[in-house]
């Protein structure tokens, strides 16, 4: 577990030290991709939480991580299309996607308690993750003012899940 | 009297009549950026809460006591009757973070 999260927050800064390394940011066609492909994994995670989990608290958060991760993405599409902007596919995305796939398949061997607790475990890790890529690298990063916005409003409604599910966590114990 | 003079005798009847429950308010509460505005609502029974999500995220009022659930679509605007009086702490089910107050007088 512990490995994995580390690993999902070493993703993350992929971006953090290669654009230092070369002195230069993920452009926005990156940041967009990067930002729906979070948004894709945690959707995936969810949609196995509503099948699997136990728990009807973590069952109705799996719900409301859907409904809102879809409505951001829905908003991302609309964007990168009125701007005419092609999200390009890069190393963050493809680390994440990648870890992304592994914890799902360690999740789905999991039943019953084990599996709550695990998949909302991994929310809170997860969320902490993104939200610390988007509020020191993406958001800085963003040059397009209503990308920026967007990112800012993932952000806050994203710290909102976070919360959330340490909540949802704390209520397992 | 001809037929005619009866239909402005009976528009003004007919309004008269509506001015008396047309007292009651239409009050906006707005839910912007996660956040329930005003936070604190001071309304009376009878009077017309305008629920207006100004967000891309599905919301809802949900009344802590029961006495409301009124559903709030994204960039949508729903209207509700308040029913009872009380003081009433709401949230919304989806973004627990977000509370507000109404109260209702008789």
């Amino acid at each position: 577990m512990f490995v994995r999260l580390s690993a999902a927050m070493a993703a993350l800064s992929i971006l953090g030290s290669a654009a230092l390394a070369q002195g230069a940011k993920p452009t926005d066609p990156q940041i967009a991709h990067i930002a729906y492909t979070a948004g894709v994994i945690d959707i995936a995670a969810a949609k196995q939480a509503i099948e699997k989990a136990g728990n009807k608290d973590v069952k109705t958060f799996a719900q409301d991580m859907v409904r809102d991760h879809e409505a951001v993405n829905k908003q991302a599409l609309d964007l990168v299309k009125k701007l005419k902007v092609t999200p390009e596919d890069n190393d963050t995305s493809k680390t994440l996607s990648k870890q992304a796939t592994e914890k799902l398949a360690e999740l789905a061997k999991l039943k019953g308690a084990e599996y709550d607790k695990a998949y909302v475990a991994n929310e809170v890790a997860y969320h902490k993750a993104v939200n610390g890529a988007l509020e020191t690298q993406l958001i800085p990063s963003a040059s397009n003012a209503e990308l920026k916005s967007l990112l800012q409003t993932g952000l806050k409604i994203f710290q909102g899940h976070q919360q959330h599910a340490e909540q949802v966590a704390a209520k397992l114990k | 009297m001809r037929p005619g003079r009866c239909l402005p005798v009976l528009t003004i009847l007919l309004f008269g009549a509506m001015e008396v429950p047309a007292q009651a308010a239409t009050i906006q509460i707005t839910a912007t950026d996660l956040v329930f505005a005003p936070a604190e609502v001071s309304a009376k029974v009878g009077d017309t809460i305008e629920w207006i999500n100004k967000d891309m995220f599905a919301h809802n009022a949900t009344a802590r006591n029961g006495d409301f659930d009124v559903n709030m679509p994204p960039k949508k605007t729903v209207t509700s009757v308040l029913k009872k009086a009380g003081t009433v702490e709401y949230y919304c089910r989806y973004h627990p973070n977000m509370k507000a107050v109404l109260t209702v007088t008789p």
